[in-house]
C-alpha cells in the first residue's frame, strides 16, 4: 500500500511540507502586504507574532491528533502537558535562575514523567473513563496554578519570564522575527517526529488500536505499552510547544491550563482533519488565526455598527468558532483534510487515503497480521477472507 | 442458485439479496443471497465465523448493510427492510432471539417479558406460561440470576409474547445440558406448526430434528441451500461445508 | 461541634447540586452513549433564564411565589434548548457517538459564549428569596437555609426519578436502554422517543442546578457551568456512569471530601482530593462504585 502513489510520476505531495517550509522561512523577508488578511505588511512585528501563534498551535494540534487521530485517545487533558510545558520552563528561569539550556532538559524530564503518570493511571481505563481521568487530572493542574501555591504561579495573573537567562536574540519586539524561526523550528520539529513515528511499527500499531483495539490484543501485542507510549510522546511535544509559547508571549497565562484550552485542540483537529498530519497543522494555525482576527473583527466599527441581532454574536470568537465545529462535524466528516481527499479522489477517480500515506481504514490490522508473525493460526481465528476470494 | 428460491415467488417469506456488511474495517459479508421460505424451519449454517450471526443482525438492521432485504407481510405485499430501523422490521411481525440471550439481567422475570409486549400485537401470556411454568413462579426474580436455561426459556417467551411471522433464533441451544438442548428444540418444534423460523444452529441433532431447509454460509457468502434433509444425508458434503460429519454432535 | 455540621450541611448542599447536574448527564451516557458536554451550558441557560424572568417578566421576582415562577420559567427554557439539542443535533448523529460528544462541546463553547455576549462575563447578582438567607440552627451550628433547598430538592429529584424509572414503561424502556440498547430495539420499541426524553430531562435538572446554584453563590457568570460540570463528570464516573443511585452515592461523597478537605486542609486541597479519589476509585473497580441503574 505503501509508497503507491506514483502513478503519475512524482506525487505533489511528496515535497509540498518542504516547499512549504522554505516559503514559510523565507516568509519574514517579504514585505508583502496582504489587506484584509493581516493589518500590517507580512514582516511587521505584529503579523509575525500571530503568524508565529499560528505555527506554535499548529505544532500542539498536531502532537493531540497524534492521540486523538492516529490512536483514537479522546484525551481532554492534553492542555496539562501544553501548561506544564509553559510553568515549569518559567520557574526554571524565573525562580530558580537556570539558563534556558537547563530549563528546557528539565521541562522535558516533567514532561516525560507527568505523562507517564497520568498515562499510567488513565490507560488503565478506555473508553469515556479515560476520557474523564485525563480531564480531571487536567483540572488538578489547572486548579494548582489558580491557588498560586507560594506565589510560584501568580495565579489568574499569569507569570511574566525573567528576561536574563533568555538569549538576547529571544528578546523584545525587534527580535519577533526569531521567535518566528523558532515557532516555524518547532512546527518542523513535531511534522518530522509525527511523520517518522506514524510511518514506524508502533504508528501502524497506533493506527491498529483506533480501528479495533481488541484484534490488536488477538495479534498478541500489549495495547497498553503502545498507548502509554503515544501518550507520552504526545505530551512531550505539547510541552516543548508550551516552552515555545512562553518565549513567544514573555510569560505563562493560566488560560493554557483550563479544560476550554483542551477542547480548543480538539476543534483544531477535527477541523482540519483528525488522522491527517497537515490537516491538523493546517486546523491549528486557522483556529488561531480566526480565534485571533475574529477578536480584532468584534472590535471594527463594521461589526460596532451592525444591529444588535447580528453585533453581539459576532462579538465572541468561540461562539463563531464553535458553531463552525459543529457545522464541521455535521458537514465536513474528516474535516478539511477529508474534504480535499474526497475532491482528488473525484478528480483522479482514484481513491486515495484519507491521512497523508497512511493505509486507508481497515486495511491496517491486516497489514500488521501480516507483519506480525506470518499467520500462526491468527489470521485463521479471525476467519476473514481477502477480498477476490 | 438456490433451492428455497425454486420453490416460487410467492412462498418465500423472507429474501436477501446481495447483502454486504462492513464493520470496523472488516468485510464480514459479501454478497449474501439466501430466501426463507413461509412455514417450516430453515437452519442457517456454517463454520465459526462464517456470518451466520451477521447475516441475522443485517435482516434486522441492527448491523448497517447494504443490498436488498424483503419480507413478504401478512397480506402479501412485499416489505423492504433495507434501510429501514430496527424496531420497525420488529414490528412487521419479527421475533429475535439473539445469540447469548440478552436478556435484561437487571430486570425482574415480569419485567423482561412486559418489555417484550410489543404495540400491534396480542400479547399471548396464557401460551408462554403454558410452556414454562417457571416463568410464572420467577417473575419477580432478577433476570441476571437466573441461569443459563431459564434465560433461554426468557429469551423464547420474548418470541412466542407477540404474533410474529418470523423467528430469527440465534443459536438457541448453545452451551445448554442435553436435557434442556432437547427441552428448546421441542418448543421450537411447536413453535414452528405456526409460524416461520430462521434457525442458527450448530448442533446438527437439532438441526435434523427442526429443519426443513439449510442454508450454509461460508467467508461470508452462501455457500450452499437446499433441503436440510438432503445435506445431512450426504456425509461426505456436510463436512466439506461444515467441517464434521452428520451423525449428531456439535459442529466445530 | 458546630463547624462540623455546617460543613456536613454545606457539603450535601454541594453534593445536591452536583446531584442535579450528574444525574442527568449519567442517564445520557448510560442510555446513549453521549458524554454531553453541552450540560454545563444548560446549567447556565438556566441560571441567566431564571435570573432574566425575574428581572423582566411580570408576576416574576425574587420573593417566594414569584421566585418559583422565575425557576420555572428558567428551567422550562432549558428543558427546551436540551430536548432541541437532541432532535436537531444528535438525533441525526445515531449511534455515531465519537461525533455526537464533537457536537456537544461545539456546542458547550458556542453556547457560553453566545450568553457572554449577551450579558457579559461579569458576575449578576442573582434574586434570591430573603427567607434563604436567613440561618436555622441546627445542633447547634448556624445553618443557612439555602442548603436546606439545595437537599430538599435533590432528594425530590431522586426520589422521583427513581419512582419513575421503576413504575413506568418509559422507566422500563430506559432502564432495559441503558443495559442493552440495541435488543431493546430488537423488542420493537423505538428507543429514541426515550432518548429525546432523557435528553430534555437532564436539561430539566442541569438548568434546576443554575438555578439553586445562583441562590447558594449569590451570583451567577458565564463560565459557572463548565465549572460544575468537570466535577459533576467525575460524580458520575465514580458513580458507576449510568446508574442513578450510584452516582447520588458519589456526591455525596464528592460534596462531602471536597467541602472537609477545603476547610481543615487548605482551599485547593479539597478540589485536588477529589480527583485523588476518582484515581483510587477506577483503579480499585474500573466500573465505579456501582453498575446498575436504579
Amino acid at each position: 500500500m505503501r509508497g503507491d502513489g506514483g502513478v503519475r510520476g512524482l506525487r505533489p505531495g511528496r515535497f509540498a511540507p518542504l516547499v512549504v517550509l522554505v516559503v514559510l522561512a523565507l516568509l519574514p523577508y517579504s514585505t508583502l502586504q496582504v489587506p484584509g488578511l493581516f493589518d500590517g505588511v507580512l514582516n511587521s512585528p505584529g503579523t509575525l507574532q500571530l503568524l508565529a501563534l499560528c505555527l506554535v498551535f499548529g505544532g500542539v494540534a498536531l502532537s493531540y491528533d497524534l492521540l486523538f487521530g492516529f490512536t483514537g485517545l479522546l484525551s481532554f487533558g492534553h492542555a496539562l502537558y501544553f501548561a506544564a510545558g509553559t510553568y515549569v520552563a518559567n520557574l526554571a528561569l524565573t525562580e530558580l535562575g537556570w539558563g534556558l539550556g537547563p530549563a528546557l532538559l528539565l521541562t522535558s524530564a516533567v514532561g516525560i514523567a507527568l505523562p507517564l503518570l497520568v498515562g499510567g493511571v488513565a490507560l488503565r481505563v478506555s473508553g469515556i473513563a479515560f476520557s474523564m481521568v485525563t480531564l480531571a487530572t487536567a483540572q488538578v493542574g489547572s486548579i494548582l496554578v489558580l491557588q498560586d501555591p507560594g506565589g510560584l504561579t501568580g495565579g489568574e495573573e499569569g507569570l511574566a519570564v525573567a528576561r536574563d537567562p533568555i538569549p538576547d536574540a529571544l528578546v523584545g519586539v525587534f527580535n519577533t522575527v526569531n521567535k518566528y524561526w523558532l515557532a516555524l523550528a518547532y512546527l518542523a520539529l513535531v511534522y518530522l517526529v509525527v511523520t517518522w513515528v506514524t510511518n514506524s511499527r508502533a504508528g501502524h500499531v497506533w493506527q491498529a488500536i483506533r480501528e479495533n483495539e481488541r484484534r490488536v490484543e488477538v495479534l498478541g501485542l500489549r495495547p497498553y505499552g503502545f498507548k502509554l507510549l503515544v501518550f507520552v510522546l504526545a505530551g512531550l511535544l505539547a510541552a516543548f510547544g508550551g516552552v515555545v509559547h512562553l518565549l513567544l508571549l514573555g510569560g505563562s497565562t493560566p488560560r493554557v491550563t483550563t479544560a476550554d484550552f483542551t477542547l480548543g485542540l480538539l476543534v483544531m483537529v477535527v477541523l482540519g482533519g483528525a488522522g491527517s498530519r497537515w490537516g491538523a497543522v493546517l486546523g491549528g494555525v486557522l483556529y488561531t488565526y480566526l480565534d485571533s482576527r475574529l477578536t480584532d473583527l468584534a472590535a471594527s466599527p463594521a461589526v460596532q455598527d451592525l444591529p444588535a441581532w447580528l453585533r453581539v454574536p459576532l462579538s465572541e470568537p468561540l461562539f463563531l468558532l464553535g458553531t463552525l465545529f459543529v457545522l464541521v462535524v455535521f458537514f465536513v466528516p474528516g474535516g478539511i483534510a477529508g474534504l480535499v481527499s474526497r475532491l482528488r479522489e473525484r478528480r483522479g477517480g482514484r481513491a486515495r487515503p484519507a491521512g497523508d500515506g497512511t493505509p486507508p481504514p481497515g486495511r491496517v490490522v491486516e497489514q500488521l497480521r501480516d507483519a506480525a508473525g506470518r499467520g500462526a493460526g491468527v489470521g485463521a481465528g479471525a476467519g476473514r477472507p481477502h477480498d477476490g476470494t | 442458485m438456490s433451492g428455497a428460491t425454486a420453490a416460487g415467488r410467492g412462498d418465500v417469506l423472507l429474501r436477501m439479496s446481495d447483502v454486504h456488511v462492513r464493520l470496523s474495517g472488516s468485510h464480514i459479508l459479501q454478497g449474501v443471497d439466501l430466501a426463507v421460505r413461509q412455514g417450516g424451519v430453515t437452519a442457517l449454517l456454517g463454520r465459526n465465523g462464517a456470518g451466520k450471526t451477521t447475516t441475522v443482525k443485517a435482516a434486522l438492521g441492527l448491523v448497517p448493510s447494504t443490498g436488498l432485504v424483503e419480507l413478504t407481510g401478512a397480506d402479501g405485499r412485499v416489505h423492504r427492510l433495507s434501510g429501514r430501523r430496527t424496531h420497525e422490521v420488529v414490528r412487521l411481525g419479527v421475533g429475535y432471539a439473539p445469540e447469548d440471550r440478552e436478556v435484561f439481567g437487571g430486570l425482574t422475570v415480569a419485567e423482561n417479558l412486559a418489555l417484550a409486549e410489543r404495540r400491534g400485537s396480542a400479547h399471548h401470556h396464557d401460551r408462554v406460561f403454558e410452556l414454562f411454568p417457571e416463568l410464572r413462579t420467577r417473575g419477580r426474580q432478577l433476570a441476571g440470576t437466573l441461569s443459563g436455561g431459564q434465560q433461554q426459556m426468557v429469551a423464547i417467551a420474548r418470541l412466542l409474547l407477540n404474533d410474529n411471522r418470523l423467528l430469527l433464533v440465534d443459536e438457541p441451544t448453545k452451551g445448554l445440558a442435553p436435557l434442556l438442548v432437547a427441552e428448546v428444540a421441542e418448543v421450537l418444534a411447536r413453535a414452528a406448526e405456526e409460524v416461520t423460523i430462521l434457525l442458527v444452529e450448530q448442533n446438527l441433532t437439532v438441526v435434523r430434528r427442526l429443519a426443513t431447509d439449510a442454508v450454509v454460509v461460508d467467508q461470508g457468502r452462501v455457500a450452499w441451500s437446499g433441503s436440510a434433509p438432503d445435506l445431512l444425508a450426504d456425509a461426505d458434503r456436510t463436512r466439506e461445508l461444515l467441517g464434521v460429519a452428520p451423525s449428531g454432535g456439535h459442529a466445530a | 461541634m458546630s463547624t462540623f455540621v455546617l460543613l456536613a450541611v454545606t457539603g450535601l448542599g454541594l453534593a445536591a447540586l452536583y446531584f442535579l447536574v450528574a444525574s442527568g448527564l449519567s442517564l445520557i451516557f448510560g442510555l446513549m452513549g453521549v458524554l454531553n458536554f453541552a450540560h454545563g451550558a444548560f446549567l447556565t441557560i438556566g441560571a441567566y433564564g431564571t435570573w432574566w424572568a425575574a428581572e423582566n417578566l411580570p408576576g416574576a421576582g425574587d420573593g417566594g411565589w414569584s421566585f418559583v415562577y422565575a425557576v420555572v420559567f428558567g428551567v422550562a427554557v432549558g428543558t427546551l434548548v436540551a430536548a432541541l439539542v437532541e432532535l436537531l443535533l444528535i438525533r441525526p448523529l445515531y449511534e455515531r457517538h465519537i461525533e455526537q460528544v464533537l457536537v456537544t462541546v461545539g456546542l458547550s463553547l458556542a453556547l457560553v459564549a453566545l450568553v457572554r455576549a449577551i450579558w457579559g462575563s461579569d458576575p449578576r447578582p442573582f434574586p434570591r428569596p430573603a427567607w434563604t438567607q436567613r440561618t436555622t440552627s441546627l445542633l447547634g451550628a448556624q445553618v443557612p437555609n439555602d442548603r436546606f433547598l439545595l437537599v430538599a430538592t435533590a432528594v425530590l429529584v431522586l426520589v422521583a426519578v427513581l419512582v419513575f424509572l421503576r413504575t413506568t414503561r418509559v422507566g422500563l424502556v430506559i432502564r432495559a436502554g441503558v443495559e442493552n440498547r440495541s435488543m431493546v430495539t430488537a423488542l420493537g420499541i423505538d428507543v429514541r422517543k426515550a432518548f429525546t426524553l432523557v435528553f430534555a430531562v437532564g436539561g430539566a435538572f442541569a438548568a434546576l442546578a443554575g438555578a439553586l446554584g445562583g441562590v447558594y453563590l449569590g451570583s451567577i457568570s458565564p463560565g459557572q457551568g463548565t465549572s460544575l460540570l468537570i466535577f459533576a463528570f467525575i460524580v458520575v464516573v465514580i458513580g458507576g456512569m449510568s446508574s442513578i443511585t450510584g452516582t447520588a452515592a458519589a456526591a455525596v461523597l464528592v460534596g462531602l471530601v471536597q467541602q472537609f478537605a477545603n476547610y481543615y486542609a487548605a482551599s485547593g486541597v479539597g478540589d485536588l482530593s477529589v480527583v485523588l479519589l476518582l484515581a483510587v476509585v477506577l483503579l480499585a473497580r474500573p466500573g465505579g462504585l456501582t453498575a446498575r441503574v436504579a
